[in-house]
């Protein structure tokens, strides 16, 4: 199944993966559009990119149902924990809970190796789904 | 061409001694980054708070469904706004880095609405700043967003 990606995400230019476990990854090249202060990633690029992972690791998993689930955020909780330097962005997402009004999730985002993050953020979602 | 670290470094400090205003430092910084492409504007200031507000606009859409926008804009625009509140609070030139930002959201902003920040410094000690705030999309007592978050100061206040 592929994943479509809101206009947001394309003025990012993110592109979306799935890696050898059939997981989501998501990708953001660096350009002025995702710079903050020179040579760096702005905060909210980043921020930006974890919520799309959120979202596009959702959807998958919503499956059949995605359709008929509107998917709204009520938390964002951003945090950083290196700088993002000028080099590709890599996010994925892990859904702690996908239940049936709320889901939680954890997105990461990492540059050189998985288990040096650069940011992550936790989301809570408010899931309205069709009564139909 | 976009600013290179010490030309940043220059107009931060031209800020910071009064030198230049709000207005125009927003003017020096904003044109050749994400703050360029999300199209962040200068809107008031006073000792401890500053807001900044984004126009509208199709490419920031997060659900292509309704057209409201994704919260990763507003996110940026706060945290935008909140380095920004703490450079005018500390009346010092830090660079900041932000530790966490927590954003709720009380309801989506209205399609075609102009999103503005209310971003206010509410204390800063050695190393931390701490900033509280909000952003409507028209009425500032009807806020579309509550926001927290913490920074970091790279090279300690004297």
């Amino acid at each position: 199944m592929t994943i479509a990606l809101p206009p947001y995400a394309q003025a990012l230019r993110i592109e979306t993966s799935r890696d050898n476990n059939g997981r989501i990854v998501l990708t953001m090249p660096f350009g002025s559009h995702v710079q903050g202060r020179p040579n760096f990633l702005h905060g909210g690029a980043i921020a930006g990119l974890l919520e799309i992972a959120a979202f596009a690791s959702l959807r998958d998993a919503l499956g059949d149902e995605e359709a008929t689930v509107q998917i709204k955020p009520i938390t964002v909780t951003t945090d950083y924990m290196r700088g993002g330097r000028a080099r590709l962005t890599y996010a994925a997402a892990v859904i702690s809970r996908l239940g049936q009004r709320m889901a939680n999730v954890e997105s990461f985002a990492w540059q050189e190796e998985e288990s040096k993050p650069i940011a992550a953020a936790r989301m809570n979602f408010l899931l309205v789904r069709d009564k139909s | 061409m976009s600013p290179d670290q010490h030309d940043v470094n220059a107009i931060r400090e031209k800020l910071t001694s009064g030198e230049i205003g709000p207005r125009a430092f927003f003017k020096m910084l904003n044109q050749h980054s994400h703050n360029g492409l999300i199209g962040v504007q200068y809107v008031a200031n006073a000792d401890k708070w500053v807001e900044l507000a984004i126009d509208y606009d199709e490419k920031l859409v997060g659900d292509p469904a309704t057209g409201i926008l994704a919260s990763g804009p507003i996110i940026s625009l706060c945290d935008m706004a909140s380095g920004m509140c703490i450079m005018l609070t500390t009346g010092k030139f830090f660079q900041t880095v932000t530790i966490d930002l927590r954003v709720d959201y009380l309801r989506p902003a209205k399609v075609g609405q102009r999103v503005t920040a209310h971003m206010e410094c509410y204390r800063y000690t050695r190393n931390v700043a701490f900033v509280r705030g909000f952003a409507h999309d028209g009425e500032a007592d009807s806020p579309i967003a509550n926001v927290a978050g913490t920074f970091m100061f790279l090279g300690a206040p004297e």
